[in-house]
This record gives C-alpha cells, structure tokens and sequence, in this order.
C-alpha cells in the first residue's frame, strides 16, 4: 500500500498532486509541507491575507459526509490562495438520486474543475476518484471513512513542531476511539513518519483496531500507566453511537477511566501539550480546566489548520500543473 | 452421432495413462477404448493429440446470471465460459432475479439451459423464499422441478431457529444443503478479511469468527436434525480443522472451495483493488495454505470456481461498495494446475476436487473413462499456455482473478452426454 | 572579481543623492531573499538606516507557478514594521527580466500602502521583459548564453560569474 499510495499522489519528479493519505509520503515531504505551512501562516497575518497562487482556479468542496468546520476551513484556505469556490453538500444519499460517483464527478469536472476536496464515508473513496475517475483533478482527502484525514495530522503536528521544535525524542500519547478515527491512523503514521521516539494508544480493547502494532504505536489500557513520560498527549472526540453500538457501557465510564482530568495530567511530563481534533465533549474526553487550561494549545490548532490546507492546495495545484505542462510540452500562460 | 478420438491419454486418479488409446462415443456413452477402434463407422475422428482425456469436470458453484438483469451475461455466455474451462456440468446458484424459490423459475433456467446452455445445469433453488431468511420455500416442489440442492445462496440466514427447522424439512425429504457459512451479525458491514490490510486501508473487516462460528453452528444443527449438508465456500484454516473433526466423527457433511482462496490472499486488495472484494473474503497466507492442505487430504469434497460475473461498473465505486465476485469459471481448471506446477497441491488432489468430489456430493456415479460410462469429456492440453485477457473471454463478466500472465493448460474440447460442446479453434473460440 | 565594497560605497553615495533629490525622509529597507537581503543588510549599515531590514519571499507571487509549480524551499517573509505610508527601500542583488521585482512589488501591496517604493539592485543585466527599472545599480553587466552570477554571501560578500552547461 505505501508504495500505490506514493505513486497515487506524487509526480514523477516527486511533487505532490494529490493529497490523499499520509502513507507513502515521506519526512521530507512531510517537512515540505510543514514549511510551506509556516508561510502561508505569515500571509494570515497581514492585512490582506490573499496570496494569488490559484487564481482563475475552481476549487469543489464534495462533502459527502456533513461537515461545516472543516469544510468552512477549506473554503477559507481556498479564498486566501484566490481560488473560486464551489460548495457541493451531497449528503450521504448520493446514490439515491441514482447518479453514480463517478458520473457526479465527471460531471463536475466538465464544468472545468481543477480541485477536489473531498469527505466521504467509504475508506478509499479519494483513492477511487484519483486514481479511477478524474486522475487529472487535484483531490484532497477531507476524510474517508475510517482511513484517513491526512490535513487534520498535519495541522496536529505543526502545532507539536511550534511547541516542541523537533520530533525525535518525543513520547505522544492518542487517547480515545482510535478503532473509528481516519485522523488517529493519520496522526500515528505521520509522527512515526517525522521520527518521534513513540506513540502510545490509550484506550479500552473494543476501541482499538485489530492490530495496533502493526500500525506503529504501543497500546496501553490505563491512562496512568500510558501517559508517563509523554510529552503530548491528543484526545480523540468520543462519539455517542459508540454507546449503542455496545462498544463502551457509558459516557461517565469512559470519563472515569479515560477523561483528561488535572489528576491525569499529571501523569504526564511536566509542561506536556493538550491537544484534540475537536469539538470537543467537556466532561466526556476531557475536563474544562485543562482544556482550557495552560498547556492546552486546543485553539491553536484552528489557525495551523487553514495554513495546511493552503500549503498542501497549492502543493497539490503546482504538481499537476506541472505533469499537465510536461504532458503538453507548452508553457501555459500565468495570470 | 458417433465420433471417435484418437492419441489420447484417458486420465484415472489424476495420473494419464501411459499409452495413447481411442475412445468411441456412441448414444451419449463411451462405448468402447482401445488402441485401434478404427473397426468402427463414424461420422467424425478428432485427433487428440496426445493430450489428456478427463472425464467432465463438476462446478458446485457457478452463479449464471438469468433470470436476472443484463448486466453480467447469460446462461448462454457463462455456460459457454464454462465449457472452454473445461466444464461439463456446473450448478448454479438460487440468487438470481426473481430467486429461484418456485418451480416456475427452476423449470425456466432449465429451458433456457436447454435451449442455449453449452453444458449441463443443475439448478440449486434456495431455501427460504426470496433468500429472506424467514420462511421455508417450497423444497419438494423445487426438488421435482430439477434442483438438486437447496442452498442459501451466499445470503446468510440470521435466524438460528429458521436454519433448524431447514434443515429438519430437508431432511424429512433427504434433500441436501448448500449453505454458505456466514454470521451475519459478526461479519456486520464488513467487506474485507479483518487483517492488517483491511486495518491499514481503515476498511470494515469480517473477522475469521464470523466464519467459524456460522461453520460450527451448521455442523451441530446438520448434525441434531441429521440433514444433509455441504458447507462453503470456505475460507478460514479453522473452518477446515472443524469441518475435519466433523468427518472424523461419522458426521455427514461435504465442503467446498472457491478457486480465487487458494490462489490469493488479502494482500490482493492492497490500493483499494475492488477487483478482488470476494466473499468470503480473501484471508491470509496461513488460511491459504490450509485450505490447499484440506483440498489434498480431501476434508474440503470440491474445488468450485464461486463464478460471479459482473460488469465494468459493478467495481467502479469506492471498494465498500464494490459488488463482490470475479469472473473465474474459464481459468478455474488453469489456475488448478498452476498450484500443482507451484507444488502446492498434487494433480490427483486437483482432479479428484474438480471431479470425484464434486460428483460424490451430488450422489452421482464416479466419473470414469470406461466403457459404457457417461460420455461427459474434457480433453485438454496440459503444456500449452493461454492468456486470459478481458477482451477475450466468453464470459461476459469483466472482473479475472488473473489477467495478461499466462496460464498452464488449454481446454481442447468438450463434451455433454456424447455432444461435442467446446472446442479449441473450432466454432467454440 | 568584483571590489563589492566599492560597488556597495557607490550605491550608497547614490542613494544618498537620490534619497536628497526625492526629497524622502526616513526610509524602511526591505531584500528580497536571499542575496537581496545581504545587500539591503549591507545598505542600511551604510546608510546608518536604524529600522530593521524587512525580508521578503516571493514564491507566492511569481507569474511562473503554472509551469514549474510551487518552489520547494521557502519561508517566511517577514516585515518588522507597517508598511502603510511608508517609504521602501526594496533591494536585490540582480535584475534581469524584471518579473522578481514585480512579484515582489505585488506582495508589498498586499501588506499595506507604500508612499513610496526605492528599488536599488547590485548587479542590473539587462535584458528586461517588464518595464521595470532600478533607482540605483551597483554595476551594468551583460552575460554569455552560458553564464550565470551569483552572489555569495553574508560574509564575505562575492560575485562570481559561473559557466553553466547548455542547458
């Protein structure tokens, strides 16, 4: 899979053209991104916050799963690189008007498309429309099922790599529902990818997936013994079907034995980050004093998260742009 | 009409004979073998070659898509795509369009098999009506109307009192049961082997439980009720230590195994490959393994080719909601024989599954070449390689297990109660 | 090659001059990275200027991402001051087509309102493909098919002028 994954999503020349998952790509791309983030955020900081990489280009937002922040989010990156946007709300009963993903997005592609991003429920539904559908439109991967969320890890560790400077040596713990989190798998390969000393999945057997090991993480069962010497711990939004679906007795269970609560915190090295995908469940995932407390970087994160998505927009755009111009040997006119 | 065939070698107990014979077909039998048959008059010699004479291989599980939508062929094109895999009889499966759960739709399948089919068909019909799950259908009428198996058609029944009381009526009458083994709950949305592919590709796993657990259930309720029961396909290495320890004990139970298990494994759907979503799904190099093992020491009765032909657009959507199944009647045999040039599995162990086995699970004679036996033939050409390519095919289905490699042994001919129904480079490819 | 030194002391005496003639009151230098940051650097020294010197990248406001994609190192630009009625001293080491100083005066104007815009450029080689042209150069130098300057630098500051092969 690394492998498909790398030639899905990267150029010959190595360049990224579309961002699908985490897999494949390596630390220096992952860096890459990283950097071109730290710019994009120094443009969120001027007075006009526009720069005007995609000008003249139409960016399609294809939620296909319900999802306003982050959608709102791509839209906003979107705009700050100067792209047109286009909102499509599919819903999950895409199908029900009897029109085939393919056929809706090639479709959409007439109408002269060069950027997808896209949330669906199916795992492997970007990696489907990339590589089957429409190869010649960027796509983004806003989430798939419960495979990936790649801009979701990305923001989460440039918001370690502000705090912390340097990856190697740090102990980061995923507390929660990992089973069901496309952005827990993200995150666990992108911190391995950058080289941290370790992660640690914290969380009971039934939401864990079936072999955490092979992912690259060491699975702990209780929070005290998980989080010593950690020096980031991410908490992971507990969703409430997990109590129908039988995986988990209670809300205030979980709290007891899984909520970050200053007691827990303490556990943990001194100064340790707080961080956590959101929105947040106050008193289910995590206790209103540390996340709003000191070493909570929570809100932070909302601010990295507009500046991945320009960086990884526009990596994507120039990497296709680029296989377009070697495929037609012509220069194309910029704007 | 009489014909003979020359240079062959007849095949008995996977070994080829040593010496070139003939064999004359009259009135739908071998009517005699020999070495020099040139005595008799007949309307046509065809000369074998000095290939290898089988009796006609068996699928337990050929799903032919009519009644049903146009989407994936015909009795006509995957009976015609069974007959070049070498196939002289293939059962087909009760989930078509309308089921197959009345009289009314077996006696059609049989028309139209009839009328258009290359080999023969055994129509299975299903045993609750509509596949539902719920109520019994009708089957002793199905039974009279030419199924010779009651089967659920991959559609796990949920209800663990409905399967009992299947299984009691079937007995009552001695009808037998082709039932895929599958806990429906267990395997939930699921639609990869619960593994570290399916885990890294975040896809819904079926767990090996699912499978296990449904193996045991049947095999205790075949064995309180007594019925008859012929279990798979299969796909876990448990299944078959369960399925061993059933026979072992005197219990009256068969299984099967789907070609596509014993060649690939999960590492098949790696990138998203919707090619090979299969249920069961393919599992690891370990199940692989055993089920090779329980072909060869025949715990597992018949190798089946699970043929489910499906069209372009059947596997252009997200994997999840891909339609399981490959295109697998044509390179079944091909495939076979690749696992015995790979020394997985012994040419006796291949032949006994394709043939022997499957004809014991039916009650029917052992297929021999001898005279006065049924003249149901396939000849084929061990040592010649063919290319299996979409464009190609007879099926009608886009989706190949293996597609532009090469495979070992070429299907010259064919044939059905004595009528020559395939042949190689003749008006059949 | 090159007495950088005297090119620098040159350019300073005419910006002076210029500074006079213009009638400019204090100016806020900006380079353009990374050699245009040595020299700006190096100006200001000179010019006993006290605000720092504002650093510019201009991936993001080049007119060839369409061809050759986003560039794969960058960072940060970084103006330590408003540039609102503001007069700027933008500084590079070389000039040839012009597009640079452009996409750099694109970004200027995207952090506010400049009264004015002061462009001084080491080393000016013509061969202009935009009507842009510098206030104050160091030295005029005209290239072979096959030769390429560059800068090296902070300390010591150097010109060279390298062969490249036909590309």
């Amino acid at each position: 899979m690394p492998d498909n994954s790398r030639r899905l999503q990267l150029t010959a020349d190595g360049e990224l053209r579309h961002f699908l998952a985490i897999e494949g790509l390596d630390k220096p791309l992952l860096t890459r991104i990283l950097d071109t983030a730290d710019s994009f955020i120094e443009v969120g900081e001027r007075t006009i916050k526009k720069v005007p990489l995609l000008r003249g280009r139409t960016l399609v937002n294809l939620f296909f799963e319900p999802s306003t922040r982050t959608r709102s989010t791509f839209e906003l990156a979107a705009k700050r690189l100067s792209a047109d946007v286009l909102n499509l709300d599919i819903g999950t009963s895409a199908t029900s008007k009897g029109e085939s993903l393919s056929d809706t997005l090639l479709n959409l592609r007439a109408m002269a498309s060069d950027m997808f991003v896209i949330r669906h429920s199916q795992s492997g539904a970007p990696h489907f429309i990339a590589q089957s559908v429409t190869p010649d439109v960027a796509i983004i991967n806003a989430g798939d099922g419960r495979h990936e969320h790649p801009t979701q890890a990305m923001l989460d560790v440039l918001t370690i790599r502000q705090h912390m400077t340097t990856f190697s040596g740090l102990r980061v713990a995923i507390v929660g529902d990992i089973q069901h989190s496309r952005v827990a798998r993200s995150q666990i390969r992108a911190l391995n990818a950058l080289g941290v000393d370790e992660v640690r999945l914290i969380a009971p057997d039934t939401l864990l997936p079936h072999d955490p090991e092979a992912l690259g993480a060491r699975v702990f069962h209780r929070m005290e013994e998980g989080l010593r010497n950690v020096d980031v711990i991410i908490m992971l939004r507990l969703q409430r079907e997990r109590m129908e679906g039988a995986l988990l007795p209670s809300e205030s269970e979980f709290y007891r034995m899984y909520g970050l609560n200053r007691e827990k915190l303490a556990y943990a090295n001194p100064g340790a980050l707080v961080m956590h995908p959101g929105p947040i469940n106050r008193g289910v995932e995590i206790e209103s004093a540390v996340a709003d407390g000191p070493q909570s970087v929570i809100l932070g994160q909302v601010t990295n998260g507009i500046a991945v998505r320009m960086a990884v927009m526009s990596m994507a755009m120039g990497g296709q742009l680029n296989e377009r111009q070697s495929a037609t040997g012509e220069g194309v006119a910029s704007p | 009409m009489k014909w003979r065939v020359d240079n062959i070698h007849p095949v008995t107990n996977g070994e080829p004979a040593a010496e070139c014979t003939s064999v004359l077909v009259a009135d739908g039998r071998i009517a005699a073998l020999g070495s020099d048959l040139s005595g008799y008059r007949v309307e046509r010699v065809v000369d074998g070659c000095g290939q290898w004479l089988l009796p006609g291989l068996i699928d337990l599980n050929c799903h032919l898509p009519e009644p049903g939508s146009d989407r994936g062929g015909s009795i006509e094109s995957e009976t015609r795509a069974a007959s070049r895999g070498g196939f002289t009889t293939v059962c087909t499966t009760p989930n078509t369009s309308p089921v197959n759960d009345s009289g009314a739709v077996t006696h059609l399948i049989l028309d139209m098999a009839a009328r258009n089919g290359h080999t023969r068909v055994l129509p299975v019909g299903a045993v609750t009506r509509g596949l539902q799950g719920e109520r019994l259908s009708d089957m002793v009428a199905l039974t009279r109307g030419g199924c010779v198996a009651l089967g659920n058609g991959g559609h796990a029944t949920t209800s663990s009192r409905v399967l009992r009381r299947c299984m009691a009526y079937a007995h009552t009458f001695g009808l037998r049961l082709f039932l895929q083994p599958e806990n429906a709950s267990l395997a939930s949305d699921g639609c990869a082997h619960d593994g570290l592919v399916a885990a890294g590709l975040g896809l819904p796993g079926i767990p090996q439980v699912a499978e296990t657990t449904a193996v045991s259930e049947l095999l205790m309720l075949a064995e309180e009720t007594g019925a008859n029961l012929h279990l798979g396909p299969l796909s876990c290495a448990r299944s078959v230590a369960l399925v061993q320890a059933a026979k072992e004990a005197g219990h009256n139970v068969t299984a099967e195994v789907g070609i596509s298990h014993l060649v690939a494994t999960e590492q098949a759907i790696e990138g998203y490959n919707g090619t090979f979503h299969c249920r069961p799904p393919l599992r690891t190099e370990a199940d692989r393994r055993a089920l090779l093992e329980g072909v060869e020491s025949g715990v597992i009765d018949a190798i089946v080719s699970q043929h489910r032909p499906s069209d372009e657009a059947a596997k252009l959507a997200p994997f999840p909601e891909t339609q399981p199944g490959l295109s697998t009647v044509e390179s079944t045999l091909s495939l076979g024989l690749e696992r015995v040039a790979a020394g997985e599995l012994s040419r006796e162990g291949l032949l006994q599954a394709l043939i022997t086995g499957p004809a014991r699970v039916l009650d029917l004679e052992a297929p021999v070449i001898a005279e006065g036996a049924p003249a149901d033939l396939t000849l084929i050409a061990p040592e010649q390689r063919w290319m299996p390519a979409a464009g190609s095919l007879f099926s009608a289905g886009a989706h190949l297990p293996v597609r532009d490699r090469e495979l070992p042994g070429i299907v010259t001919l064919t044939a059905v109660d004595g009528r020559i129904r395939h042949e190689h480079g003749g008006n059949g490819s | 090659m090159q007495d950088i030194e005297q090119l620098l002391n040159r350019m300073t005496d005419d910006l002076r001059a210029h500074i006079s003639a213009q009638g400019l009151s204090s100016l806020c230098p900006v380079g353009i990275r990374t050699g245009g940051v040595w020299v700006a650097q190096a100006l200001r020294r000179r010019l006993g200027i006290e605000t720092e010197c504002g650093e510019l990248d201009i991936t993001f406001y080049r007119d060839d991402f369409s061809r050759i994609g986003l560039h794969p190192r960058i960072s940060p630009s970084r103006l330590p001051y408003e540039t609102e009625g503001q007069n700027l001293l933008l500084v590079d080491d070389v000039i040839m087509s012009g597009r640079t100083i452009r996409a750099a005066m694109n970004e200027l104007f995207d952090y506010g309102r400049p009264e004015s815009i002061t462009l001084a450029t080491l080393v000016d080689l013509g061969r202009r493909e935009l009507p842009i042209q510098p206030d104050v150069t160091g030295i005029h130098r005209s290239l072979g098919a096959c030769q390429r300057i560059k800068l090296q630098g902070p300390e010591p500051l150097e010109l060279t002028v390298e062969e490249v092969p036909d590309a």
